[in-house]
C-alpha cells in the first residue's frame, strides 16, 4: 500500500441548528487523511457523528467549516457543473439500507446505468446492456436479473445492486455506510468478501462506516473511533485493537461479544466515564507512537506515551 | 433439572395467496428452569415464529398451528382458549421485542405500562403497584424512578426503552421469558449492558429464558444450550460448547467462519452461498443441500433425522450417519473451533494495558 493520501481532511465540521439557539455539533473538528488503496474504517456508536462524516466527504451536506481535499483538490469549493461532475464520478457511495437506496420504480437496469448515462459514458443502448450485464456479473448476479424491479430480490441480492450501482461510473474512492448492519450473517459475509476481491480488482479505497466492531477490524486497514463528532483514537486496525490507549476505546472493545464461550465466561467489561479525563486544558489530537493518534491533554499524552512503551 | 417446556413436533403454516408458507416444520426441545437456550438462525429460518407459537401471538388466520404440543409445566398451550391464554400470557410467560420504539406504547406514561400486568394479573392495587413499579425500575437500573414512571417513551433513549421493555416483562416473576432479538437495534456498550442485567435477574429470580438472536457473540455471551434453526427445523441443539467448539452440521459451520474473529488474517470469510429456501415449496431431502458444499446425494432424496452426537447434543446432517465419508469442517471454521481461546487471550492482555 502507497503512503500517497487520497483524501485529506482538515478541521472538518457539520453543525445543524436545530432551533433559534440550539446547535447540534454532530461533527466538531476532523482531522484525518484516507491513504490510496486502503480501508479506512470509521466506527463509533450511533449519534457519534460517523455517517454525518460521510455524508460530509461526499458532499450531501455542506460542511459548515473545515475542508475535505480529494486528491488535492477542495471538495467543498466552488465548482461549476463540470467539475462537480468530475469529482461525482471519482466518489460514490453505498448505502445502509438496501431497501430504501433503490428507487422501487425502475429497472435494475436503469438503477445501474443511471450514472453512466449522466456521464455520457455509454454511446449506445447496446454497450449500455453490455456494461450493466458485465457489474452485475461482478457483483455477482445474473444478466436476467437487469430486467426486474428492485421488490424482486433478497436485501443482499439488493445490496449486490447498490454496490453495482456504485461501481458503474469506475471510482476510485467508494464510501460504504453500514453496508452490511441490515443483512444476515451469513449474507454479510458474501458481500464483505466481494467488497474486498473488488478492492483488490480495482484498486478501490474504502472509507467503511460500521458499528459492528469486529467486521470493521476485519476489512478496514486503519480505524478511527469517533465520540461525540470528535475523534479520539486513530491507528493500524492490529495496533487499535492490541494497544487501545483512548479509555472509550477501551470500553468498546471490552463490548463486544466474542463467539467464543470460554472467551465471554471470562470477559470484563469496561465502563468509560468521561468525567475521568484530565480537565485541566483542552484535549488535542496527538501522534503518541508511530501513526497511532489519540485525542489527550499534556498530561494524558505522557501517559499515554509511557503505556505505549512498556509494550 | 426440571422441565418447564416441552415442544414437541411443532408446525405452523401461513396461509397466503401465494399457498401455503410452511414456517415451522416440525421443532422439538425443552427447556430447563433457570436456562438460557439461544435459538440461533438467518431471517426467515422460523425461529421467531416458533416463540410467537408458543405465547400464541400470532395471527389466525393467516397463521395455524398444523401439528404438535406446546406442554407449559404439562398444559397444552396450543389448545388453549384466547382467554385462558390471556390469563397465562404477561404472568407465566413473557416476551421481549426486538424494538422498543414499536413495543411501547407512546401515549402512555411508562410506569402505566408497566402497572397494567401488575394490575390485571396480580390483583395490586393502585398503590401496590406503584410500588412494585418503582421497585422494577431500580432493578432494571432507571435512576430516578419516582419522576421517570411519569413520563412517556420518547422521552427515554433506546437503550433505556428496552429497559422498560424489560421491566414489564418481568413485572409478575414469568417463569419463562423469551427474548426475541432484544438488544439488535442497540449500540455495543447497550448491549452489553442490557444483557448483564438479564444475566442478573436470572440470577435472582432463577427464570428460564429462550434468547433469538443471530449474533452468536451474544449467544457465547448469554446461552447455556443453543439451537440453530434452518428452514423451519432445527438442524443443531446441544450446549453452548457443544455448538462453538465441536460443531456438526455444515450450517453452523457456515454461520461460525461468517463471522471474522478479531484476529483473522488477509483471508477470505467462509460464506454460506446463496440464500434460504422459498418456504411455500421447501426443497425435497435437506433443506440446506443447495448451499451445502458438503451435501451428499443422500440429502437431495430424503431429509437427515436427528443424530445423537452426545447426550446434550444433536445434529440433522447425513454426515453422522455411520456411511457417511469422513469430512472435515473448513480450515477457517476449525481454526475458530480451537484458535479463539489463544487469541482472544492475547486480546484480553491487550486491553489491560
Amino acid at each position: 500500500m502507497s503512503q500517497e493520501s487520497l483524501l485529506e481532511i482538515s478541521n472538518l465540521k457539520q453543525h445543524f441548528k436545530t432551533g433559534r439557539h440550539s446547535v447540534i455539533k454532530a461533527v466538531d473538528g476532523l482531522n484525518f487523511n484516507i491513504y490510496k488503496g486502503e480501508t479506512f474504517g470509521l466506527v463509533g456508536e450511533s449519534g457519534c457523528g460517523k455517517s454525518t462524516t460521510g455524508r460530509t466527504i461526499i458532499r450531501l451536506y455542506d460542511a459548515t467549516e473545515g475542508e475535505v481535499y480529494f486528491n488535492g483538490e477542495n471538495v467543498h469549493g466552488k465548482k461549476d457543473k463540470s467539475e462537480l461532475k468530475k469529482f461525482n464520478r471519482e466518489m460514490q457511495m453505498i448505502f445502509q439500507d438496501p431497501y430504501a437506496s433503490l428507487n422501487p420504480r425502475m429497472k435494475v437496469e436503469d438503477i445501474i446505468a443511471e450514472g453512466m448515462d449522466i456521464h455520457g459514458l455509454v454511446e449506445n443502448d447496446k454497450q449500455r446492456k453490455e456494461k450493466v450485464h458485465d457489474l452485475l456479473e461482478t457483483v455477482g448476479l445474473d444478466q436476467e436479473h437487469a430486467n426486474r424491479y428492485p421488490h424482486e430480490f433478497s436485501g443482499g441480492q439488493r445490496q449486490r445492486i447498490g454496490i453495482a450501482r456504485a461501481l458503474a461510473v469506475d471510482p476510485s474512492f467508494i464510501i460504504a455506510d453500514e453496508p452490511i448492519s441490515a443483512l444476515d450473517v451469513s449474507i454479510q459475509a458474501q458481500v464483505v468478501n466481494l467488497m474486498k476481491q473488488l478492492q483488490r480488482d480495482k484498486e478501490l479505497t474504502y472509507l467503511f462506516i460500521a458499528h459492528d466492531l469486529s467486521m470493521v477490524k476485519y476489512i478496514s486497514d486503519r480505524i478511527g473511533v469517533m465520540y461525540f463528532g470528535k475523534m479520539v483514537e486513530l491507528a493500524d486496525a492490529d495496533e487499535l485493537y492490541k494497544n487501545a490507549l483512548h479509555p472509550y476505546t477501551k470500553s468498546l472493545l471490552s463490548a463486544i461479544p466474542l463467539p467464543d464461550p470460554d472467551y465471554e465466561r471470562s470477559r470484563v467489561r469496561f465502563n468509560y466515564d468521561p468525567s475521568d479525563h484530565d480537565t485541566s486544558e483542552e484535549p488535542e489530537f496527538r501522534e503518541v507512537g508511530p501513526d497511532h493518534w489519540v485525542l489527550c491533554t499534556t498530561n494524558e499524552f505522557e501517559h499515554y506515551k509511557k503505556q505505549l512503551a512498556t509494550v | 433439572m426440571e422441565k418447564l417446556l416441552e415442544v414437541n413436533n411443532l408446525h405452523v403454516s401461513f396461509d397466503t395467496y401465494g399457498g401455503e408458507v410452511k414456517a415451522v416444520r416440525g421443532v422439538d426441545f425443552d427447556v430447563h428452569k433457570g436456562e438460557t437456550l439461544a435459538i440461533v438462525g438467518e431471517s426467515g429460518s422460523g425461529k421467531s415464529v416458533t416463540t410467537k407459537a408458543l405465547m400464541q401471538l400470532l395471527p389466525k388466520p393467516p397463521a395455524r398451528i398444523k401439528e404438535g404440543e406446546v406442554l407449559f409445566e404439562g398444559r397444552d398451550l396450543a389448545k388453549l382458549s384466547e382467554k385462558q391464554m390471556q390469563k397465562i400470557r404477561g404472568k407465566d410467560l413473557s416476551m421481549i421485542f426486538q424494538d422498543p420504539m414499536t413495543s411501547l406504547n407512546p401515549t402512555m406514561k411508562v410506569g402505566n405500562q408497566i402497572m397494567e400486568g401488575l394490575i390485571k394479573h396480580q390483583k395490586m392495587s393502585k398503590g401496590e403497584a406503584k410500588r412494585r413499579v418503582l421497585e422494577l425500575l431500580e432493578l432494571v437500573g432507571i435512576p430516578d424512578a419516582e419522576s421517570r414512571m411519569k413520563q412517556y417513551p420518547h422521552q427515554f433513549s433506546g437503550g433505556m426503552r428496552q429497559r422498560v421493555v424489560v421491566a414489564i416483562a418481568l413485572a409478575c416473576n414469568p417463569k419463562l421469558l423469551i427474548a426475541d432479538e432484544p438488544t439488535t437495534a442497540l449500540d455495543v456498550t447497550i448491549q452489553a449492558q442490557i444483557l448483564e442485567l438479564m444475566k442478573n435477574i436470572q440470577k435472582k429470580t432463577d427464570s428460564a429464558i429462550i434468547f433469538i438472536t443471530h449474533d452468536l457473540g451474544v449467544v457465547a455471551n448469554v446461552a447455556d444450550r443453543v439451537a440453530v434453526m434452518y428452514a423451519g427445523k432445527i438442524v443443531e441443539i446441544g450446549t453452548v460448547d457443544d455448538i462453538f467448539y465441536n460443531p456438526q452440521h455444515p450450517y453452523t459451520w457456515g454461520l461460525l467462519g461468517s463471522m471474522p474473529s478479531l484476529d483473522s488474517a488477509d483471508e477470505d470469510l467462509y460464506a454460506i452461498q446463496g440464500s434460504p429456501p422459498d418456504m411455500i415449496a421447501p426443497p425435497k431431502g435437506d433443506a440446506f443441500a443447495a448451499r451445502n458444499d458438503y451435501a451428499l446425494k443422500i440429502d437431495l432424496e430424503q431429509e437427515p433425522p436427528m443424530f445423537k452426537v452426545s447426550d446434550s447434543h444433536y445434529a440433522a446432517t447425513w454426515l453422522l450417519h455411520e456411511h457417511a465419508p469422513e469430512i472435515e469442517p473448513p480450515e477457517s471454521v476449525k481454526r475458530r473451533m480451537k484458535g479463539m481461546a489463544r487469541s482472544a487471550s492475547g486480546n484480553s492482555e491487550g486491553d489491560q494495558l
